[in-house]
């Protein structure tokens, strides 16, 4: 009993004899179908090439193009002649000529004669797998189509169109049920001399003449009606892209190829020059005996897909550019933005620094430069403080920023002093952003300040107005930030517990409570500066409520709070 | 009335393409033949086009990487060199030699030249236009052979593959690191700015335009819309009727432009590492700054070439070093893409 090989074939022949040889060195009968496009004087050196080889049959050839019938009409004239030739082939194997054998033949010859009844043949019903692309499911077997699908994409969509319009449906025959599947499969002679010599053959190729895509759904579906045991896998490695167009396989791949441990694999390219001689000299390689497991490489397959799919987010490069909405993330981490907190705090920036052991940079988009953490001048990835380059593209700069220091927590600060018109609808719109805002806090600094109150009235205006935009841009509904915000007499209040509330949710390490306690600004007298704006006709609303005379507001510096435990 | 605009925008760009191909036809003779081997040039065969001017330092390495990639032949223009780089090409077995004198400005930066070689010659070939100090790689090519690429190109309808130009700088001032000819030049050019590249699609041709590297970080913080463009098409299944528009940013018909992808994922795309900053550049630059030959606007890049004249050490603390193309891909800098 042998296994017997049916090849076909329609370029790089130089490959195909070197594989043939190697299929007739263990004693495997071959029929090898060339397709008929192939030129004459082609064809006519690569059947005199093979001529010594005693077991090796060339097939009537057909016109082999994609998708269309002629690979199955090809597939049958093949297993004909390996049928009436090689009276002792139980199994017959399909393969290309662009398939390499992984495993000693031997193996694969041991491992059919263990499973004398079984048929190796990938075939599920279309409803149950997601593999059809095109939107062409259950339709490849109810309309028709005579147009070509890679030469007249234009004609085959427009039948189609018309056929659904008019509602046109074929009749399956005899009820069979279509099934489909890798093209490349290992079938028994009894159900392949079933399915070659049924009476009813005509009318089946009759009908599968017309479906889409038939070499992978003739065979598969047949071999339901008469075979005694389906292996519904195929024994053939053979990867496919998004698109359905088969993975090509080269030098770089020899180890995830000896991985897999099937016994064959496609399509292996014609000048990975590596493979073949790494395959086909089996001499040296030890039986194993193992069961394939495609499996096991179907990782980095998926990752493929993904990549190609929906790339990577938050990255913006040559190759993926993608358009508003289609972002997949508009950066790859999340971050924590701060507004007013600097204003309030003396030393915010180094206490979230300890509490989080996050990296805290300063005001981003301070109108002079980009106040990067500890004062660089330039970040990871070489990216410069420089505010016009800054400003040039704040949505690079910023996607660049949280991109370059991936797997390490951003914080900045932001506020109405900064360049924030064209970034904070970014940001805004980020899911992977934490926003927390102390409103009205960007008043502290001008309190603080020794500038003429004339100066600081106009200021002051201009700050508020600036932040009551901001404001709403945050209270917009198109904003998908995490965002908190609080009137400045609300937060000093109890300042702990927002507090609190982010550092866990920034969550890197502190589980244990807030250990220490920023250090808030002195606020004796700010209810008066507020009232004294307002005398000015200029009103700060976005503070909240003070008082004129301090008591109740009295920020409560360094007293311990009872909550927090060390 | 959107599509009319769009229309409009075809129909002007249409012309100026052929206005492209007129030119290139009309400068044909300003090309000498110094070597023509095109005889050999098969249908399968892999193109180079350059246009070079005294590139003694660097042809050897950039020859000797490309022929290992598999460019099978190279189509040159010598924009009057003085250096023994003409007699060097005219030995090459592989390269296909042209000499002008005239102005390289006037011929849009060699690519008048380089587009009428590559009407007569490059028509059905990929072809791969690059500068004599532009290195290119994609992922895979220690493994795979630009024939592996280019046929999977082919399989995909891809008729044009994107690289990123990075510039290679050493660390320390650029003349104290030695180069002979021949010489790995990324053994001191290891550096690069990974992370500072700012894009924005081009309404009209739909190239991406992208700045940034050393040169924006250094040279061009305080005006950076003169920053020089980044990214590239060099690699194009040539047609007699396609033409590069500036350098090779950006092609016409305009739907070679679309080597990315807007729909979120990432497409395949490959690097030219720049070797601009080996040690000959200061050198180079003071000539350029008096042929002001290199820029349209010349007066406007002054203070770049006396920035390059005064020797100095691009390096910084959030410089990259180079290792492998992996790196590169990782960062984010190239994609494979869905090649696997």
């Amino acid at each position: 009993m042998s296994v017997g090989i049916i090849m076909l074939v329609h370029t790089a022949f130089d490959r195909a004899e070197q594989v043939a040889r190697h299929w007739a060195a263990s004693g495997c009968p071959i029929v090898i179908h060339a397709d008929k496009s192939v030129p004459m004087k082609t064809y006519n050196a690569f059947v005199k090439a093979l001529s010594d080889l005693p077991d090796v049959r060339f097939s009537k050839r057909h016109r082999c193009e994609w998708g269309t019938w002629g690979l199955v009409a090809a597939t049958q004239s093949a297993a004909q002649i390996m049928l009436d030739e090689f009276r002792d082939v139980r199994h017959v194997y399909l393969a290309s000529g662009s398939c390499l054998p992984l495993r000693p033949v031997q193996e694969l010859i041991d491992y059919l004669a263990d499973r004398p009844q079984t048929d190796f043949i990938e075939s599920a019903t279309t409803a149950d797998v997601p593999w059809t692309i095109g939107g062409l499911d259950h339709e490849r077997f109810t309309l028709r189509f005579p147009f070509s699908w890679r030469k007249n994409r234009f004609l085959f969509d427009r039948y189609v169109a018309l056929q659904r319009r008019l509602g046109l449906k074929r009749r399956i025959p005899n009820g069979i049920v279509p099934h489909m599947g890798s093209q490349w499969w290992c079938l028994t002679r009894q159900t392949l001399s079933a399915i070659l010599s049924d009476p009813d053959r005509p009318e089946y190729d009759r009908y599968f003449r017309h479906v889409w895509i038939p070499d992978e759904s003739y065979f598969q579906t047949l071999a339901r009606q008469y075979s005694l045991q389906i292996e519904s896998r195929s024994l053939t490695l053979s990867k496919f892209d998004y698109q359905g167009k088969p993975h090509i396989f080269y030098d770089d791949h020899l180890q995830l190829l000896r991985r897999s441990d099937c016994f064959v694999a496609r399509k292996i390219w014609p000048f990975a020059n590596r493979l073949y001689d790494a395959f086909l000299t089996d001499g040296a390689a030890a039986m194993k005996r193992t069961e394939p497991n495609p499996g096991k490489i179907d990782r980095i397959f998926a990752k493929a897909v993904e990549r190609r799919t929906r790339g990577r987010p938050g990255l913006y490069m040559q190759s993926r550019f993608p358009v508003e909405g289609r972002e997949n993330g508009l950066t790859c981490a999340r971050y924590s933005v701060f507004e007013g907190f600097g204003d309030l705090f003396e030393n915010f920036d180094s206490w979230l620094a300890r509490a989080t052991g996050a990296r805290v940079h300063g005001h981003l988009f301070a109108p002079d430069r980009a106040e990067f953490s500890d004062g660089q001048t330039v970040m990871n990835g070489a990216l410069s403080d420089s505010a016009k380059l800054r400003d040039y593209n704040p949505r690079a700069f910023f996607a660049s920023l949280i991109w370059n220091t991936r797997g390490e927590r951003q914080c900045f600060q932001m506020g109405p002093r900064d360049h924030i018109k064209t970034i904070e609808w970014d940001i805004a719109k980020d899911p992977n952003a934490q926003i927390s805002v102390i409103t009205g806090a960007w008043a502290v600094p001008l309190f603080k300040s020794n500038q003429n109150f004339g100066d600081i009235r106009q200021e002051a205006a201009r700050l508020q107005q600036i932040e009551s935009k901001h404001l709403e841009v945050l209270r917009s509904p198109w904003a998908k930030a995490r965002i908190r915000i609080w009137t400045m007499a609300e937060f000093i209040e109890a300042p702990m517990e927002p507090l609190q509330t982010i550092i866990d949710e920034i969550g890197q390490q502190n589980m244990r409570g807030l250990s220490e306690v920023p250090k808030m600004a002195d606020l004796s007298g700010f209810g008066q500066f507020l009232q004294n704006l307002k005398n000015q006709g200029m009103h700060p609303y976005l503070m909240g409520d003070f008082p004129v005379a301090h008591g109740p507001h009295e920020p409560q510096q360094n007293k311990p709070k009872p909550y927090l435990v060390q | 009335m959107e599509w009319l605009r769009h229309a409009g925008i075809a129909y002007r760009l249409r012309w100026k393409r052929r206005r492209l191909l007129f030119r290139a036809w009309r400068k044909r003779h300003q090309l000498r033949p110094v070597a023509d081997r095109t005889g050999t040039i098969a249908p399968e065969t892999i193109l180079g086009a350059v246009t070079v001017r005294n590139e003694m330092m660097r042809l050897p390495y950039f020859l000797e990487h490309h022929r290992k990639l598999g460019v099978g032949h190279f189509l040159i223009v010598d924009n009057a060199s003085d250096d023994g780089t003409a007699a060097y090409l005219a030995d090459q077995p592989d390269v296909s030699l042209w000499s002008t004198t005239h102005s390289y400005k006037l011929s849009r930066f060699g690519m008048d030249w380089l587009t009428w070689l590559q009407i007569c010659h490059a028509h059905g070939h990929w072809c791969l236009t690059l500068d004599a100090d532009e290195i290119f790689i994609y992922p895979y090519h220690d493994t795979r052979p630009l024939r592996a690429l280019t046929e999977w190109l082919d399989a995909n309808d891809r008729p044009s593959f994107g690289a990123l130009m990075l510039d290679m700088y050493p660390k320390g001032r650029l003349q104290d690191h030695p180069y002979r000819p021949g010489d790995n030049p990324f053994g001191a050019l290891c550096w690069f700015d990974a992370g500072n590249y700012m894009i924005q699609k081009k309404p009209d041709l739909h190239n991406l335009w992208i700045q940034g590297g050393p040169r924006a970080r250094r040279f061009f913080a305080d005006r950076p819309r003169r920053a020089p463009t980044m990214g590239k098409m060099p690699l194009v299944k040539w047609n007699r009727r396609f033409a590069y528009v500036s350098s090779t940013h950006s092609l016409l018909p305009r739907r070679l432009n679309r080597v990315y992808c807007e729909e979120g994922g990432e497409r395949l795309s490959g690097i030219l590492l720049h070797t601009k900053f080996l040690n000959v550049v200061i050198e180079k630059s003071a000539e350029e700054k008096t042929r002001r030959e290199h820029f349209e606007n010349s007066d406007l890049y002054e203070a770049y070439y006396d920035s390059l004249i005064a020797n100095p050490d691009l390096w910084c603390e959030g410089s990259t070093r180079f290792t492998s193309w992996r790196q590169l891909e990782a960062m984010g800098l190239m994609s494979r893409g869905e090649w696997v």
